[in-house]
């Protein structure tokens, strides 16, 4: 009984310590979506380079593609663009821009300065696919299967830990 | 001729900047409605604040897309659901209950429990310890105890207290 007084209080530290442990080294700003496991919302949007022409995700079907949101106003945007450019150059996984209540010329001339990975940019003036997306803070990368599933979402910067550990494998496993 | 010039370049990043502005003509009824709604919705920008009071972008956007929900005569829950299926129930500063915010409804009910158990037993505890102690005593045998206490000696006086240690 004597011993009891000292392993309750004890015990409820080692608690604690277990429930700061985990939750200190979590990011606050990455809210689980629910999107992921649902199909991503469909949308019509004209193109950033050809205002003529219009894409859809149903354009996509049959394919393992990457759908990331970003703009030429966007900062963290920068930080993973390299990383875009180099993944476009291996030729994995077709990626489709959504540029973001940008300006159709900044956007432009954003990627003509960085290099433009994209095999294409909707460009979504508005944001009002952005919203559909549950877009919150660009960048954020959708990673979607050939049925036109979300299979995962990235939110914030794809760094390369993110790419190797997680994206990378998951594409790999969803066009076999 | 170039006053009027200057003066209407002057004018030129002010419309650049008026862009981001709330919808136009604001109804009463739709206002309020919209005030409700936005109040107990979380921001996702800064996470803290509500998007009635937040100025993100996103925040005004939201509020925008609300109020042309509620013209388009959706309800409130409808309008609640939208958001929800964008951004989980994450933006609900009332999430609804189920099975992973349970320990968040609960949490707090089961520490005050949890309390109240302690603070029962603690009490009990003490005062089976005094009641043992206590003995009853008769009319008789309390006014022989004050007698003796009236009698009692005074106590020796006490030793001299130490000097204070200079600070």
């Amino acid at each position: 009984m004597k011993a009891l007084r000292y392993l309750i209080p004890l015990a409820i530290f080692g608690l604690l310590v277990a429930f700061f442990a985990v939750g200190l080294t979590r990011d606050p700003r990455q809210v689980p979506s629910p999107l992921v496991d649902k199909p991503a919302p469909a949308f019509k949007l004209a193109q950033l380079h050809e205002p003529q022409s219009v894409f859809t995700p149903e354009d996509m079907k049959g394919k393992v593609w990457l759908l990331n949101v970003w703009a030429s106003w966007c900062v963290s945007c920068r930080i993973e663009h390299p990383l875009l450019v180099e993944l476009a150059k291996q030729r994995v996984v077709p990626i489709v821009g959504l540029n973001y209540k940008d300006k159709r010329e900044d956007g432009t001339q954003w990627l003509k300065k960085f290099g433009d990975p994209y095999a294409l940019s909707a460009y979504d003036i508005d944001g009002r696919v952005g919203i559909d997306y549950g877009v919150y803070g660009a960048p954020e990368t959708f990673v979607i299967d050939k049925q036109g599933v979300i299979r995962y979402k990235q939110i914030g910067p794809i760094t390369p830990e993110a790419l190797e550990k997680k994206i990378l494998p998951l594409i790999r496993q969803l066009s076999t | 001729m170039r006053a009027l010039i200057f003066a209407l370049a002057l004018c030129v990043p002010g419309l650049a900047f008026g862009q981001a502005a709330e919808i136009a003509k604001p109804d009463a009824a739709v206002e309020a409605r919209l005030k409700g709604l936005a109040e107990e919705l979380r921001c996702l920008v800064c996470q803290n604040q509500t998007i009635a009071d937040s100025n993100a972008p996103l925040a005004l956007d939201l509020r925008n897309q609300i109020r042309q929900q509620i013209a388009a005569g959706r309800d409130d829950a409808q309008i609640r659901a939208y958001m929800v299926e964008r951004y989980g129930d994450f933006v609900l500063y009332r999430p609804p209950f189920k099975a992973t915010t349970a320990v968040l409804w609960l949490g707090p009910m089961l520490l005050i429990v949890i309390g109240a158990v302690v603070f029962l037993l603690v009490v009990r505890k003490r005062r089976g310890v005094s009641a043992p102690g206590a003995v009853a005593i008769s009319d008789a045998q309390r006014a022989q105890l004050e007698a003796l206490l009236e009698d009692a000696p005074l106590p020796p006086p006490e030793a001299k207290p130490p000097k204070r240690a200079k600070r």
